[in-house]
């Protein structure tokens, strides 16, 4: 569904994406793993057509993203990470101009958008302003109307930046829901727990260069499922075990102060790169 | 390869019907003062043609009216690029870069159409009844033509609000004031004239004119517009396509 082959882009002398490949089949549910400033946001927006790649290729369900653009943003949904919905407007008249944008025949579009708006929660509230919404309600607005066309694969930008723990979860439900209906999601974020509990592989980008690709259980299986912190007088050293038996004879061996955990995305992330998702 | 223009033209409607009074309000106030102002202190030392001063002055502010408000587009491009960001919505949706600018140009177009319309009624207790026959309303579209791919152009260009506002400041303000919209060009000195011959407005003002006094046809006026607002047009393609980083 998504293919990316030796993708990369320069902003002057930053190698913002450095020779990524990659590919994404349909159905799946892909996460894109990194610090602020990895290139996440970059790939989103060479794929969905607002910045021009340096080199390489990519598809979106079969077409290329240059050559057949046209055809290719047809086959794309975005949330970007910025709110990009009209405030004066409602939310009904957001996704209308969606699906004029998007050509769609005004019966269809009239009773997709009704469709949508009690897909994700907001039927009671179509004739609101957008100015009036909370933040999880533009979220889930905004989802609405990248769904509004029938995309085959949606391209969510840290989805759930800036919302409370609820509404996360709330999102994660819709974008798990998605997946299930057949849509193939493309989900950047820094959030560990979003990458683990939403994804079905993990692609871990660091500098523009991506690290590593695998379900999120086998990239934290491939360091040790059990975390031993250590905390010296540099700060805290982590130690890796494929069982808890083993890190609990290190620890029995350890006189410092120690503390026992599961192993996570960040720490798989950590041991490949020396650097931490989350600053 | 037109597709989806209607989308954005439609959008940009939709926004100014919500904001129908305020807008109404805000194009009445300045030709109000212009007309009360100017009509008062020049009144009947005006001699230059044959007509009143208001008489004259009403065609000339239609000319500058269309041109603002055709350039106004320049600043909700701006703040629908670098602050909405629902420039970002276009630009991912499978729309032409073309149908795009003529989106645009046709929301530029529908502004100036209402600012004239709000003139010419305010000329009316004033005294004021011209010729606003087809040539005086399409040498205003033509004008709106113009001036609204020429925002496009700016607002592509620019990297913000400041430089937007520095350049309107530069390019419209002077053209406003000098274009034949106050004053007829012959009280300017010979080389100001010879030069306001390059400047749109110059031919607005005497396309508008000449159709509002039904005098000959100002037919080069009209081909000048035509051919300005064209270049602009295809310019204004190339730099939209150009805006992605």
């Amino acid at each position: 569904m998504i293919r990316l082959e030796n993708l990369s882009k320069n902003y002057n002398s930053l190698r913002a994406l450095n020779n990524v490949t990659l590919e994404v089949p349909q159905g799946e549910l892909f996460a894109y793993l990194g610090p602020n400033g990895a290139g996440k946001t970059t790939t989103i927006r060479i794929l969905t057509g607002l910045t021009n790649k340096t080199s390489g290729n990519a598809w979106v369900g079969g077409y290329n993203i240059e050559t057949e653009a046209v055809l290719a943003k047809r086959q794309c949904g975005s949330v970007p990470q910025l709110l990009n919905l009209d405030e004066e407007l409602t939310i009904s008249q957001n996704l209308d101009i969606h699906c004029r944008l998007y050509n769609i025949p005004r019966k269809r579009a009239r009773d997709r958008v009704s469709w949508l708006l009690d897909y994700v929660g907001l039927a009671d509230r179509h004739n609101s302003p957008i100015k009036n919404l909370s933040g999880g309600m533009k979220r889930r607005t905004i989802i609405a109307r990248a769904l509004a066309h029938e995309p085959k694969a949606l391209f969510l930008d840290e989805p759930t930046v800036g919302l409370d723990p609820e509404i996360r979860r709330r999102i994660w439900g819709l974008i798990k829901k998605i997946q299930q209906d057949g849509t193939t999601v493309f989900l950047t974020t820094h959030y560990i727990e979003e990458a683990e509990f939403l994804a079905d592989r993990v692609a871990f980008l660091s500098e523009g260069v991506l690290v590593a690709l695998d379900s999120p259980k086998n990239l934290i299986k491939n360091i040790g499922q059990h975390a031993v912190d250590v905390v010296g007088r540099d700060g805290i050293e982590t130690h890796y075990f494929g069982s808890g038996e083993e890190a609990k004879h290190y620890m029995s061996t350890q006189d410092s102060q120690l503390t026992m955990r599961r192993a996570n995305l960040e720490d798989a992330f950590l041991r490949l790169t020396g650097k931490q998702i989350t600053c | 390869m037109l597709k989806g223009w209607f989308a954005i033209y439609y959008r940009e409607v939709l926004i100014l019907w919500l904001r129908r009074r305020r807008y109404i309000a805000t194009l009445t106030v300045s030709p109000l003062l212009y007309l009360t102002a100017f009509s008062y202190a020049v009144g009947d030392n005006f001699n230059a043609t044959n007509h009143t001063y208001i008489e004259f002055l009403i065609p000339g502010l239609a000319a500058m009216a269309s041109m603002l408000e055709s350039y106004s587009i320049a600043s909700e491009i701006n703040i629908a690029r670098f602050y909405w960001k629902i420039f970002e919505e276009f630009q991912a949706a499978p729309v032409s870069e073309a149908a795009y600018v003529l989106a645009e140009v046709a929301a530029g177009v529908t502004r100036a159409m209402i600012s004239v319309s709000i003139i010419v009624v305010l000329g009316l207790p004033f005294g004021v009844f011209l010729d606003y026959g087809l040539l005086f309303w399409f040498a205003i579209i033509l004008n709106a033509y113009v001036f609204s791919t020429l925002a496009i152009i700016i607002a592509m260009v620019v990297r913000g609000h400041a430089d937007q506002f520095m350049l309107s400041n530069f390019i419209i303000t002077p053209m406003a004031f000098l274009g034949g919209t106050f004053f007829p060009l012959d009280r300017f000195p010979e080389w100001v004239q010879f030069l306001l011959n390059f400047v749109p407005i110059t031919h607005a003002s005497n396309a508008v004119r000449s159709a509002a006094f039904n005098q000959q046809v100002a037919s080069t006026s009209y081909v000048i517009l035509f051919a300005l607002g064209t270049i602009f047009f295809l310019l204004a393609i190339r730099v939209v396509k150009k805006a992605r980083d």
